[in-house]
């Protein structure tokens, strides 16, 4: 499952074996050596408030985690396995109704056993971003 | 009747029936338990949380919103509860009504993979004052004394 992916085709690729990425209707956007830009579309099935039609805050989170993790596997001196070992979001505001949320997030250094990347959410309104995160990933 | 077999009361019902509409719960399969006053809500297993096909492991994109949605509930029913106010609304509530405090931050501590079982998750509020609450969550599979994910969160209250 952990082949590294050299490019956009087979991040995606990748991303369409998880099925909770693919239930989510997640995209890769772009890859980079240690960045990685990812989205989920607005869909009515992903409101966490019925009464303003907004995503719930669940959905940024896995967007968040799972972009995370994409580019730590990427990155060049990481091998895999990976997985998640803390993720702490911040919410600065809600997502705007009927836009998609973009992930954008980076691997900011890696050791033999530990990735450490940060991540921003946004919806359309790119000035303002929607969340930002700082997680771990353990490596090997 | 609950899985447990209790009786849940009227408002436990409208409760449950509120939240389980939500449509992010229902596409988890989301559901609500209670037992007494004590809630603990459920997210079954599915193809579709898995985020680790070779093992199988659940997505930890679906384990945090398992924890986030459990410290919100437990919070939104605390809420209800201990404002005289909300007292009457609750009784007559639909999920258009439900207003659900707003995260503020979410931290997931990721103990353990979680495995191709359901999972169960409990919160405690820490604290509720006029604006802001602090939640805690933990969440565990089969044995109930070992934690797969726990969480802690704070949140703005309307």
């Amino acid at each position: 499952m952990f082949e590294i992916p050299s490019n956009l085709t087979e991040a995606n690729e990748f991303i369409q074996r998880l099925p909770f990425s693919k239930a989510l209707n997640m995209r890769v956007e772009e890859i980079g050596e240690c960045r990685a830009v990812m989205t989920v579309p607005y869909d009515l099935q992903l409101i966490g408030n019925p009464s303003t039609g907004i995503i719930d805050g669940g959905v940024v989170t896995a967007l968040m985690d799972t972009c995370g993790g994409l580019a730590v596997l990427i990155h060049p001196e990481v091998n895999p396995p990976m997985a998640t070992l803390n993720l702490k979001v911040d919410y600065m505001r809600p997502a705007n109704t009927g836009q998609q949320i973009t992930a954008e997030a980076e691997c900011y250094n890696v050791t033999r056993t530990v990735a450490f990347v940060r991540v921003m959410a946004f919806d359309e309104d790119r000035k303002r971003s929607v969340a930002t995160a700082l997680a771990t990933y353990t490596l090997n | 009747m609950s899985k447990s077999g209790t009786v849940n009361s009227k408002k436990q019902i409208l409760h449950k029936q509120a939240f389980e509409g939500i449509p992010y719960l229902k596409l988890l399969g989301i559901r609500l338990d209670f037992v007494n006053d004590e809630l603990t809500v459920v997210l079954p297993f599915s193809e579709q949380i898995i985020g680790n096909p070779d093992l199988p492991a659940i997505h930890g994109g679906a384990t945090a919103s398992l924890l986030e949605i459990t410290a919100k509930v437990t919070l939104c029913l605390k809420i209800l509860s201990t404002d005289p106010l909300c007292e009457t609304k609750s009784t007559t509530l639909g999920e258009q009504d439900l207003e659900l405090p707003k995260t503020i931050s979410f931290y997931v501590d990721y103990l353990r993979s979680g495995k191709p079982l359901d999972s169960f998750a409990r919160a405690t509020v820490y604290r509720m004052g006029r604006r802001y609450a602090s939640v805690q969550v933990e969440a565990w599979q089969d044995d109930r004394s070992r934690m797969f994910a726990q969480g802690t969160g704070h949140f703005l209250l309307i």
